[in-house]
């Protein structure tokens, strides 16, 4: 395997662009850095398709090769934090993934970013984010993906809050990394607990676990004493929770849809293959540790399907196109996450919903990303986010028509497109898992997708223009938005079938065996259920924002709904409730008493202190006050004070 | 005449000494109230000497000391009253605060 050797190029590249443009380039030239992130990611996506091409024809796969490794910090001789790259299906997948994506978005940038101030700024960044992603992919321990995931969340904080002139994406900015780190703190706490219990940090040993390991073993967290299996699914649910933070799964999910005040092909790298994906890879990696601690895939299971369906409803009303595909990526966010949750029956565990999930990350990427661009496309254009103000650009952009129809019917699960496929394999996972509620709520849910998609398509492409822009003819498409778009529109379309059977083989872990009693036999109508779903949630979306009949007018309207209408629209008054709880809660409570603390006990603490030794200082003064007569008068005095109180010898 | 008499002249004569000492504000005033505390011991010195055995000389040779070091005293101490003079027109302590100028 030759290729190993030059895996360190996919980091290297990024990393390069990023010390480049930031360092040097940025302010020099935005032509010189456009074209330097351009090239170098290129590199970069060319040496994962290498290697990939490598480990999958030499006849390694699917077994785990470390391409490097260094020590990075040594606890004890058996106990190392190591930096490395780790190869095996599931990365490679990602890495093919996140540099594809960010090859791509680094060209569509240049047309979306031109004529901005900052633009080599924004090419740093961007690299900067594609190689956390990377380190976080590649990564061969826990506290290796724990420096990676800080990382994807500090350059996703820079990038949401790139315009920093505008105070909404300062907001949303700071709002997206407070929040991911509050879920972060609860992930190290995890990673401190499960290598106290097992003493490694590694990937490997951690999936080797079994519960018969530690069978009647007990350990003393300093409070209590637990057994080490309790102490092991303590630490898995709080692993999880940094995954949950990162994945914007509910209730965090506040930051995901405010996220769009950043430039949009952040919002596409970060919705497609960075940040929110690695929440999901998170819990894909360390798959075989949480099935073997107690109910955690229970838990994973119902905050994914919950998440999937509560973000399908809101993005049901919602206006803003880009707000629109945010919670759609919530949706599909929460497909993945159920989908890794299913399966376990009793104490057997079935691999069907991590294959599909991995597989739905994989084809999520593409067109998640082609949505994003083509909405960036229509923004730019159009000069805002409101479907208000859009309609009829089909005949203004076909390309980028085209394309938005391919992705629209990938995400809704239309053969045979690549969508399908993946979120096929999810509900029959679900299926398999006997877990018929979350079943059932994964078709509606697929239904719900559908519709939402399509009513964005039909009143961002058809019916008549909204705005003079369009209606005048200024609009166009841009050569280097829409190259990416339309290159991206092959994935979108090949990469379902392309794949499909392809990471049962590969993702299968060796040391999970299923006996096949325990699997119901593969439901053939499952599939023909999913695409009537979506058929039928095609034709009422049709119906409602397309036909002839269609009340436009009435679709866009957000003033004059009921109730239910209303909620939904305002997204379950979440923001409100975030903003109520930490304003009056925590500033108003928490902070206030805090401050009360500080400002009378500590401060008053210091102050005498202070006070103290300023009079101290006075008494001093006023005996050194000059008067000869005083410095006699208290000579004598001591002198005789000495005699008396003192041990003088006479 | 016992030691103890003349322990107590030389005890009153110091205490005026010290009490002059501190009391006066001028520096001749307090040059004087530390003659009168020197004397008060020469007084103890010749007392002890001539009231206990042993060598009788001794307490003379000791207060003959004293007398000459005070001499000595005294000429430096009034130089530097009378530069202090020229230099503030005044003796009074309370004004001599400060030594450097």
């Amino acid at each position: 395997m030759t290729n190993i050797s030059i895996s360190y190029l996919i980091f290297l590249m990024p990393l390069l662009t990023f010390l480049i443009n930031g360092l040097f380039l940025g302010k020099r030239s935005a032509k010189g850095a456009a074209a330097l992130a351009i090239i170098l990611n290129g590199v970069a996506f060319a040496s994962a398709l290498a290697l990939a091409v490598g480990y999958f024809t030499s006849g390694t796969a699917p077994q785990k090769v470390i391409a490097f490794e260094v020590p990075f910090l040594k606890f004890a001789e058996s106990f190392v934090a190591n930096i490395g790259l780790l190869v095996d299906p599931l990365s490679i997948m990602m890495l093919v993934v996140v540099t594809f994506i960010a090859f791509m978005v680094n060209i569509y940038s240049v047309g979306y970013m031109r004529g901005d101030r900052a633009e080599g700024r924004f090419f740093a960044l961007l690299s900067l984010f594609s190689f956390s992603m990377l380190g976080l992919v590649a990564a061969t321990n826990l506290f290796q993906m724990f420096i990676f995931w800080e990382l994807v969340g500090v350059s996703s904080y820079l990038l949401i809050g790139f315009w920093y002139h505008k105070p909404s994406a300062v907001s949303a900015s700071k709002q997206a990394f407070i929040l991911t780190r509050f879920a972060d703190s609860f992930f190290l706490l995890g990673i401190v607990l499960v290598s106290y219990v097992v003493q490694t940090f590694d990937f490997g040993n951690l999936n080797g676990i079994t519960l018969g390991m530690f069978a009647n073993q007990t350990i003393n967290l300093g409070i209590m004493e637990v057994s080490k299996a309790t102490a092991l699914t303590i630490g898995a649910v709080l692993i999880f929770t940094g995954g949950w933070g990162k994945s914007a799964m509910f209730p965090m999910h506040i930051w995901l849809p405010n996220a769009m005040e950043g430039p949009t092909p952040v919002s596409s790298i970060i919705h497609s293959a960075t940040m929110v994906v690695a929440g999901v890879y998170l819990v894909a990696r360390l798959f075989p540790f949480f099935a073997v601690c107690g109910n955690t895939l229970t838990l994973i299971m119902w905050v994914g399907a919950f998440t999937m369906v509560f973000a399908a409803v809101i993005a049901c009303t919602q206006k803003d196109i880009k707000r629109i595909l945010a919670y759609s990526t919530l949706s599909q966010l929460g497909y993945m996450m159920f989908a890794l949750g299913t399966c376990k029956i009793g104490d057997v565990v079935i691999t069907t919903g991590w294959t599909a999930s991995t597989f739905h990350i994989f084809t999520h990427a593409f067109f998640k990303c082609s949505l994003f661009l083509i909405a960036g496309s229509l923004i730019h254009q159009v000069h805002t986010n409101d479907l208000d103000a859009m309609g009829g650009l089909r005949k203004k952009m076909p390309i980028t028509y085209v394309c938005a129809l391919i992705s629209i019917l990938a995400i809704s699960g239309i053969p045979p497109f690549s969508g399908f496929f993946s979120k096929d394999e999810i509900i029959l996972a679900a299926f398999q898992g006997q877990h018929y509620v979350v079943f059932v709520l994964a078709l509606l849910t697929s239904g719900l997708t559908t519709f939402y998609m399509f009513r964005l398509f039909f009143l961002a492409f058809h019916g008549k223009p909204r705005c003079h822009a369009v209606a005048e003819g200024h609009v166009h498409e841009d050569f280097a938005m829409t190259l990416p778009i339309a290159i991206l529109a092959v994935p979108v379309l090949f990469s379902g079938i392309a794949t499909k059977g392809l990471f049962e083989n590969f993702f299968v872990p060796g040391k999970i065996r299923v006996p096949q009693l325990m699997l119901v036999p593969e439901a053939h109508w499952i599939p023909f259920v999913a695409i009537g779903a979506a058929v039928i949630a095609l034709l009422i979306a049709w119906f409602l924002y397309a036909s002839p009949k269609a009340n436009v007018e009435r679709a866009l309207d957000d003033v004059n709904r009921g109730g239910i209408y209303k909620t939904i629209y305002h997204k379950f008054y979440f923001d409100e409730m975030y903003y109520c709880v930490v304003r009056q809660f925590l500033i108003g409570g928490i902070a206030r008493a805090a401050r009360f603390i500080q400002d009378y006990i500590v401060e008053g603490v210091v102050a005498f202190a202070v006070w103290f030794v300023h009079r101290l200082g006075a008494l001093v003064r006023a005996a050194q006050g000059g008067h000869l007569t005083f410095y006699l008068g208290t000579l004598i005095v001591g002198v005789i004070l000495w005699r008396f109180i003192g041990h003088l010898p006479f | 005449m016992t030691l103890l008499n003349c322990l107590i002249l030389a005890f009153l004569l110091f205490g005026i000494g010290v009490w002059g000492l501190i009391q006066r504000r001028h520096l001749v005033g307090m040059l004087i109230s530390m003659e009168l505390m020197l004397n008060a011991a020469n007084i103890n010195f010749i007392a002890f000497a001539y009231f206990t055995p042993g060598d009788s000389t001794s307490g003379s040779i000791f207060s003959a000391f004293v007398i000459a070091v005070t001499a000595c005293e005294m000429a430096i101490a009034l130089a530097i009253i009378v530069s202090m003079y020229r230099r503030h027109k005044s003796l009074d302590v309370e004004q001599l605060r400060d030594l450097h100028d």
